[in-house]
């Protein structure tokens, strides 16, 4: 249980991090790592109950893009300053590595399985994000309007 | 209906002063679009027509002869202009501000827009650089090399990049500073794993504005700029990489 708020806590602080690299606003400082706390702890209980990386980040990344949908309306600023940041600890910095240092070394076959990880984690992530701007039309034109219009 | 050319001219030249901070600055073309569509509208103008992408803007009123064009030369990452435009835009609506105001603001946010200071952005960067090395890794003893080397990393990327203007040179030399770095840190002790201490510290150069974009312009339905993004981010992780694989083959 520590360990897991202890989780929360460094997410929180990676995507405040992030967050003043890319110059957002203080105002949203808040807002954001709580962001990015919420996905990675959704992210970690998802995967203490054995979904694998590729469902459990396209879960997590959806979780993100919705959360960025409200919190961008209930603070009327662009979505871009919640989303972007929240989303840093799922990059699959440690595969991207690890591919490029088996590529170097000759492993090439430790690589290519690492490359697939590294594109499976990417896709799923953009496979998550495009889920929750689905959801975000929906929600803005209703469903009907979706479905009827052809 | 607005129908004199000067204010035609204003107009246009609002949306275009909009449109070209919010690509410069890493906001995504639905936005740019629906911004420069907003302004337009509120000022009186029902029919233009945008064309935008990643490196331009085109934009022309119906049945005018004012067209105009700006190109897009340089790109950053700065999110709190971003937000600042879509402020102004909304109190643009709300007729708190002229068409003149408008300008005159956008001007004003395009040249000084407060940024984080340096040496907040130094730490910053470090700090990230050792969250996420736990993070990732579940070890701790290497957290303090990550916090000196993703910071240094950080430094050197932000004063290439501002000397020479390449991104993607900038990426390179700041990767390779960081992975000779890792390596002089593990030889002396200072360090006991080279791979966690270069994952966490290239994390502050990791291209998240780019691929988010990209992302989202595809799905916007943008066949121009999403690709053209993704791009982007993956030159960035090439150079970034690449710098990495010079050290890891030569040591």
């Amino acid at each position: 249980m520590a360990m897991f708020l202890f989780e929360l806590v460094m997410a929180y602080v990676a995507t405040i991090c992030f967050g003043i690299i890319l110059n957002i606003p203080t105002k949203a400082f808040n807002v954001a790592g709580l962001i990015g706390a919420f996905s990675w702890g959704f992210y970690w209980v998802i995967s203490q109950l054995g979904v694998g990386i590729a469902f459990g980040n396209l879960a997590a990344a959806f979780v993100i893009s919705v959360l960025s949908m409200y919190a961008a309306q209930y603070k009327k600023m662009p979505m871009v300053i919640f989303n972007i940041p929240s989303l840093v600890s799922f990059v699959p910095g440690g595969q991207a590595y690890q591919m490029i240092r088996n590529f170097a070394i000759g492993q090439s076959q430790t690589a290519w399985s690492f490359f697939v990880q590294v594109v499976v984690i990417a896709g799923s992530i953009a496979m998550g994000f495009i889920l929750g701007e689905l959801y975000h039309q929906i929600w803005r034109y209703g469903l009907t309007k979706i479905v009827t219009r052809h | 209906m607005v129908t004199s050319s000067k204010a035609q001219v204003n107009v246009i030249n609002a949306c275009l002063l909009a449109g070209r901070i919010l690509i410069e600055n890493g906001s995504e073309m639905t936005r740019v679009v629906d911004t420069m569509q907003r302004i337009a509208h509120n000022a009186g103008v029902d029919s233009a027509q945008m064309f935008v992408t990643v490196t331009g803007i085109v934009i022309s009123i119906d049945d005018t002869p004012n067209g105009q064009v700006a190109s897009i030369e340089r790109r950053t990452i700065d999110l709190g202009k971003v937000a600042r435009v879509n402020e102004l835009s909304r109190e643009f609506a709300e007729q708190k501000l002229t068409l003149g105001m408008l300008i005159q603001r956008l001007k004003r946010i395009d040249n000084d827009t407060p940024t984080f200071s340096f040496w907040t952005r130094l730490i910053a960067a470090a700090l990230l650089s050792a969250v996420l090395l736990i993070v990732f890794t579940g070890e701790y003893i290497d957290a303090p090399a990550g916090f000196v080397i993703g910071g240094l990393g950080y430094c050197v990327f932000y004063f290439f990049n501002r000397q020479f203007k390449v991104q993607f040179l900038s990426e390179f030399v700041a990767s390779l500073v960081i992975g000779l770095l890792a390596v002089i840190a593990v030889k002396l002790g200072l360090g006991r794993y080279l791979d966690n201490i270069i994952i966490g510290s290239v994390m502050p150069l990791v291209p998240g504005v780019p691929i988010t974009n990209a992302v989202r312009d595809l799905v916007g339905g943008n066949l121009i700029s999403g690709p053209a993004r993704a791009f982007e981010a993956l030159l960035s992780s090439i150079a970034i990489g690449s710098g990495i694989v010079c050290v890891l083959h030569f040591l």
